[in-house]
C-alpha cells in the first residue's frame, strides 16, 4: 500500500497579473525521489515554497503528510527537511555546532557526527561556516535539513554551483538518502541529475505541468524513434533508398527508424555485403534533455 | 524555555567571533567612557535636579546607558538585518523553532551583553574616578532601570529592522535613528540647565534621557522617578506593535 506522501490539486499562485502556478496536479509517494524539471520561472520555486509553506496559495489542495502546508504547523515542521535555493547561517559557528544548533529544534535529533559523515564534511567539522567553499556550504545546507531527521527533504535546485566531482557526491548522497526510506522532493534544472537520482520526474512550464511520467519514458520518450547515424568511406555506392536516410555531407546519412535492432541490420549487412568498413556508426536515443526542450518549447534549461 | 536558553548559548559564541558585533557594541562603549572622561577631565556637572556631580561621575552612568542602548538596540537591529538578508531568518521558519522562541534568544543574549558592559562600566568607575556606587533600594531601582531599559531598546531595535529595506541600508539607518537622539539627550555632553525648550521636549518624549535619568536617579541614590520607567514602557509597546506589522522573515524582493 502506497502512502501519499504529497498530494497537490488545481495548485494556483500568483503575483499580481502573472500565474506563476496556473492549476497543477501532482503526487509524491513514500519513499520516491521525485523532480520537478522546468526553466527559470516555470513554477518550480513557487511551487516548492508553497509545499514547505513558505507561499500561501490562491487556490487549489495542497496535502504534506497529510497537513495543509499554509497553516504552519509546528507537527509538519518537524517531520520535513528543507535545503531551500538560497539560505544563509551564521557565518562564525563551526559546522559543527551549526548541525548541532539546527538539528536541536527537532524532536528527533540525528547524531551529528553521522549527519557530517552522510554529506561528506568530516574535515570540516570544526571549521568556521565562513571559511567554507560554495560547494561545502551547499553540503552544510544539506546537513541542516538531515539533522532533524526528516522522512520528507525538500531540495531546491541543490547542486547549482557545484563542481562536476562535488555534483557527483552530492548525487551519492541523495541515493543514500534514498534507499534509507526518505521521500525527496527535488527540483532541478539539470537533466543528468534527474535521469541519475528521479523514479518519477514532472515537467512545468509556465506554470502548468506539461509531462509526467518516469525518466525513461516521459512524454513517450520511450517509443520516439531512434536515430542511427553512419558515414561511408570514399568511393563507396549509394545505399539503397529504400531505409529513408537523409544525406548529412561528407559521406555521411542520418535515419530516424522505430526499430532499431532491424535499421542497424540492415546499414551493417549492407556494409559487409559491400566489403565496406563504416567510418561512423552511432545509434542514439532520444535524451531526457531532447525530451524536455521539446515540451518546454526549446526554452534554454537555464 | 530549554530551547531559548539553548539559543542563547549559541547567539553567544557567534556574537563573540565575530569581530563587527564584538568591537562595535562591546569595545565601543568601553572606548568612549575612556576618551569622555580623559578629554573633558573631571569637572563638576550641575544636574536638573540641583545637585552637583564630577562629570566622570557622569559618565560612568550615561556611558553605561550608551553600552546598554548599543547592545540592545544597535546590536539587535544590524543582527536581525542581516539575518534577515542573508536568508538566516528564512531557514529558521522553516524548522519546528518557534519565531517566539528565536527572538526572545537574541533579545536576551542583548540584554545580557548590555549588563555585562553596565557592569564593567560601573567598575571602572569606581576604580579609576573613586565614582560613588548605589547602595541598599537603589541597586533596585537600579537594576529595574537596566531591565526596562534593555527591553525598551531591543523593541525599538526589533521595529527598525522591519523599516530598514536591505542590508546597505542598515548601518546608516540604525544609526541616523539613534546617533542624534544619543547627543540630544545628553548622552555625550551634558545639556545645560537653559537648554531651548525644544531640546528639553526632545528629552521628555524620546526614551534615551528617561534611561539615562532612571539610571543616574537610581546610582547616585536621588528620587527614582516611575515616570521615567512608563515613558520606556510605553515605547516597548509602541515599538512592539510597529515590529510585529514590519517583521519580515526574508528580504523583499
Amino acid at each position: 500500500m502506497t502512502e501519499r506522501v504529497i498530494e497537490i490539486s488545481g495548485l494556483r499562485k500568483s503575483y499580481g497579473d502573472l500565474e506563476a502556478v496556473a492549476g497543477i496536479d501532482l503526487h509524491v509517494d513514500r519513499g520516491e525521489v521525485f523532480a520537478l524539471l522546468g526553466p527559470n520561472g516555470a513554477g518550480k520555486t513557487t511551487t516548492t515554497e508553497i509545499l514547505e509553506g513558505y507561499l500561501p496559495r490562491n487556490g487549489g489542495e495542497a496535502r504534506v503528510l497529510g497537513f495543509d502546508p499554509a497553516k504552519g504547523e509546528r507537527s509538519l515542521k518537524e517531520r520535513i527537511g528543507i535545503v531551500l535555493q538560497s539560505t544563509g547561517v551564521d557565518k562564525f559557528l563551526t559546522v559543527r555546532e551549526t548541525i548541532e544548533m539546527y538539528g536541536g529544534y527537532y524532536p528527533s535529533q540525528r547524531p551529528t557526527d553521522e549527519v557530517i559523515e552522510v554529506v561528506g564534511l568530516r574535515e570540516k567539522a570544526d571549521t568556521r561556516v565562513r571559511q567554507l567553499s560554495g560547494g561545502q556550504q551547499r553540503r552544510l545546507d544539506v546537513a541542516i535539513a538531515l539533522a532533524g531527521d526528516p522522512e520528507l527533504l525538500f531540495l531546491d535546485e541543490p547542486t547549482t554551483g557545484f563542481d562536476p566531482n562535488a555534483r557527483r557526491n552530492a548525487w551519492e548522497m541523495v541515493k543514500n538518502l534514498a534507499s534509507i526510506g526518505k521521500t525527496v522532493w527535488l527540483t532541478t534544472h539539470f537533466m543528468d541529475e534527474a535521469q541519475y537520482l528521479a523514479d518519477r520526474v514532472a515537467v512545468i512550464a509556465k506554470g502548468r505541468i506539461v509531462a509526467e511520467g518516469t525518466p525513461d519514458s516521459i512524454a513517450g520518450r520511450d517509443q520516439m524513434r531512434t536515430t542511427v547515424r553512419f558515414r561511408l568511406p570514399a568511393g563507396a555506392p549509394a545505399p539503397p533508398a529504400a531505409w529513408g536516410q537523409v544525406p548529412t555531407g561528407d559521406g555521411g546519412f542520418l535515419l530516424e527508424a522505430d526499430d532499431a535492432t532491424r535499421a542497424v541490420h540492415d546499414v551493417t549487412g549492407w556494409a559487409i555485403e559491400q566489403g565496406l568498413s563504416l567510418d561512423l556508426l552511432e545509434v542514439t536515443q532520444p535524451s531526457l534533455e531532447d525530451v524536455y526542450l521539446q515540451l518546454t518549447g526549446g526554452e534554454e534549461a537555464d | 524555555m530549554g530551547h531559548v536558553l539553548r539559543q542563547i548559548r549559541f547567539t553567544n559564541k557567534a556574537f563573540w567571533r565575530n569581530p563587527a558585533s564584538a568591537f562595535f557594541t562591546f569595545a565601543f562603549p568601553l572606548l568612549f567612557l575612556v576618551i569622555f572622561t580623559t578629554l573633558i577631565g573631571n569637572d563638576d556637572v550641575l544636574l536638573a535636579s540641583g545637585e552637583t556631580i564630577k562629570s566622570s561621575t557622569y559618565y560612568v552612568f550615561s556611558m553605561a546607558a550608551f553600552g546598554l542602548i548599543s547592545a540592545c538596540y544597535t546590536n539587535i537591529a544590524i543582527s536581525v538585518v542581516f539575518a534577515r538578508e542573508e536568508g538566516v531568518l528564512k531557514r529558521v521558519r522553516g524548522t519546528p523553532m518557534s519565531a517566539g522562541a528565536y527572538l526572545a534568544a537574541r533579545v536576551a543574549h542583548a540584554a545580557l551583553v548590555g549588563f555585562l558592559l553596565v557592569a564593567i562600566t560601573v567598575v571602572f568607575g569606581v576604580v579609576v574616578y573613586q565614582a560613588h556606587f548605589p547602595s541598599g533600594l537603589d541597586v533596585v531601582y537600579f537594576l529595574i532601570s537596566l531591565v526596562v531599559g534593555a527591553g525598551c531598546f531591543a523593541s525599538i531595535g526589533l521595529a527598525v529592522s522591519g523599516i530598514v529595506p536591505n542590508a546597505d541600508a542598515g548601518p546608516p539607518i540604525i544609526n541616523a535613528v539613534m546617533l542624534p537622539l544619543l547627543f540630544l539627550s545628553g548622552v555625550f555632553l551634558t545639556i545645560p540647565l537653559d537648554a531651548p525648550s525644544w531640546l528639553l521636549w526632545i528629552g521628555r518624549i524620546f526614551p534615551v534621557r528617561h534611561l539615562v535619568d532612571a539610571m543616574q536617579n537610581s546610582y547616585l541614590g536621588l528620587p527614582f522617578r516611575w515616570s521615567d520607567v512608563a515613558v520606556m514602557a510605553a515605547w516597548t509597546i509602541g515599538a512592539g506593535v510597529v515590529a510585529t506589522r514590519t517583521f519580515r522573515w526574508e528580504p523583499s524582493r
